[in-house]
């Protein structure tokens, strides 16, 4: 093998999430999901047991999936296939890198693992995406080796109100940031608990040193327009495909509209006729302990 | 000012842009037809190929890109973008039923170098380049020649990863991932749109 090779590196997990920019991953339990999502024009399927409105519904411990759910997955698409671990649970990661997984979401949709303790991304070949609430959250899990970035939302529940905070939240302090004055750094580095070299990297250059996918609530082709008028380089729909009527004309239209998110007129050609929509959660009336954003910190 | 454009339906279309805007070009976001009246060259960037021709199909892209590129228009495909270029597209693990542009006479043999964590960077001699060039291979094709009118610039052990068919351009890897726009010059440099350098 050639001498100068090598796997895994930086660029090549990060790189991997630049080529899945303005493009939808979709939550997938069996391979025929997989198969109808791949045609309707996915980038990527997240292969799961339970989509996020189930693990609410059914309660109980959420964990990594059965290897050979994910394989068959696998076997079925050409498109990257991910899937979880729980947060903190470095095993589980190793065990779905052991699988060739192409990427691994460290995730709270699923019960954590470690209560104050994130996984050690940069150990593992395979590339990670995190979810971050604030500004602060995206560096420390960029600081731990997360080469993606998505927001939490609220999964499961579709209502895309959470994923709009969050964004929010992020893209508003990059953009404070930009303009604050170098000797404020080290404090607002302090102030938000993030790596001084990262708050310092996203004053320079305006953007965080990865790519920032929506997520969390997604369930319209106007709710995935929505995330990326605002800022976010693409978008992952967890439940909001197939707990809806018709999930692959949702699925094809959500694809659709991230391509042409800037254009009122095709929007509003492939909102036409999807079937029902997902029954969304008022986030207000969820109790606290079933709130998923919590997890991680 | 020249104009370049990108097809900017999915994928790594603001890396291209931004090599393409440092070299002095007028970018051009191709998403429907009739931006593609006003440019002198197009970039198909890398992405999803099963997704950028689903959505080419959609908004009407194939059939205009399809006669530019047989009628000897510059177009320079990278990774995703070569595979949409080629006359044939095979995948390592299970057969695939996949459409393209069939443009070049290249096959295509998708993620033949495995899955992510097989990806890689590797320093690679390209012809018309004087030193060295770092690849980078994201989930990457090789691509075999199937005439003699494809000449290969650059091959790693395994095969050929960067060939040009006159006035197409096709890369396995990606040259927009890398602060290097020696590749994106070459390709501009011979479609006669920068001048040779000295």
């Amino acid at each position: 093998m050639n001498k100068t090779r090598t796997e895994g590196t930086w660029e090549a997990k990060a790189g991997l999430a630049r080529m899945l920019k303005g493009g939808v991953i979709m939550d997938v339990v069996t391979p025929e999901q997989a198969e109808l999502a791949q045609n309707a024009g996915a980038v990527a399927v997240m292969a799961l047991e339970r989509v996020p409105a189930d693990i609410r519904a059914q309660g109980g411990v959420a964990r990594m999936s059965d290897p050979d759910m994910i394989k068959g997955i696998q076997q079925i698409v050409d498109i990257p296939v991910m899937a979880k671990c729980r947060i903190g649970h470095f095993v589980e990661a190793q065990i779905l890198e052991a699988m060739d997984i192409d990427y691994i979401d460290e995730s709270e949709v699923l019960t954590p693992a470690d209560e104050r303790n994130h996984v050690y991304k940069f150990d593992f070949k395979v590339p990670f995406v995190c979810g971050a609430t604030n500004l602060g959250e995206a560096l420390r899990r960029i600081g731990e080796g997360a080469a993606m970035i998505r927001t939490k939302g609220e999964a499961g529940t579709g209502n895309v109100v959470e994923a709009v905070r969050h964004a929010r939240s992020v893209l508003g302090s990059i953009r404070k940031l930009k303009v604050t004055p170098p000797e404020e750094l080290m404090t607002i580095a302090k102030e938000m608990g993030a790596p001084y070299d990262l708050v310092k990297y996203v004053h320079e250059n305006g953007c965080l040193p990865v790519v920032n996918f929506a997520a969390g609530g997604v369930a319209t082709p106007a709710d995935a327009a929505l995330m990326m008028q605002l800022g976010m380089d693409g978008v992952f729909v967890g439940s909001g495909i197939f707990k809806s009527g018709d999930p692959e004309k949702r699925a094809r239209a959500i694809v659709e509209a991230v391509s042409r998110f800037n254009d009122p007129e095709i929007l509003a050609e492939v909102s036409k006729n999807l079937g029902e929509a997902m029954v969304g959660i008022n986030i207000s009336t969820l109790p606290d302990e079933e709130r998923m954003a919590d997890r991680g910190w | 000012m020249q104009s370049v454009g990108v097809l900017a339906l999915q994928g790594g279309v603001a890396e291209h842009t931004a090599i393409l805007r440092n070299l002095s070009f007028n970018v051009i976001e191709i998403r429907t037809p009739d931006a593609l009246d006003s440019i002198s060259a197009l970039v198909l960037p890398g992405g999803e190929s099963t997704t950028l021709l689903f959505l080419m199909k959609r908004w009407g892209l194939t059939k205009p890109i399809q006669r530019m590129g047989k009628n000897g228009f510059p177009i320079f495909g990278t990774c995703a973008g070569a595979v949409l270029l080629s006359s044939s597209i095979s995948e390592m693990e299970h057969e695939v039923k996949q459409e393209s542009l069939r443009l070049a006479d290249v096959k295509a043999i998708r993620n033949y170098f495995g899955r992510q964590t097989r990806s890689f960077i590797e320093n690679l001699s390209i012809k018309g380049l004087t030193d060295t060039f770092k690849g980078v291979f994201i989930r990457a094709p090789l691509l075999q020649p199937l005439s003699e009118g494809v000449d290969v610039l650059s091959s790693v052990d395994d095969g050929p990863v960067l060939v040009r068919q006159d006035n197409l351009w096709l890369s396995s890897f990606h040259p927009e991932l890398t602060s290097d726009d020696r590749l994106h010059r070459l390709f501009l440099e011979r479609s006669g749109l920068l001048g040779m350098e000295e």
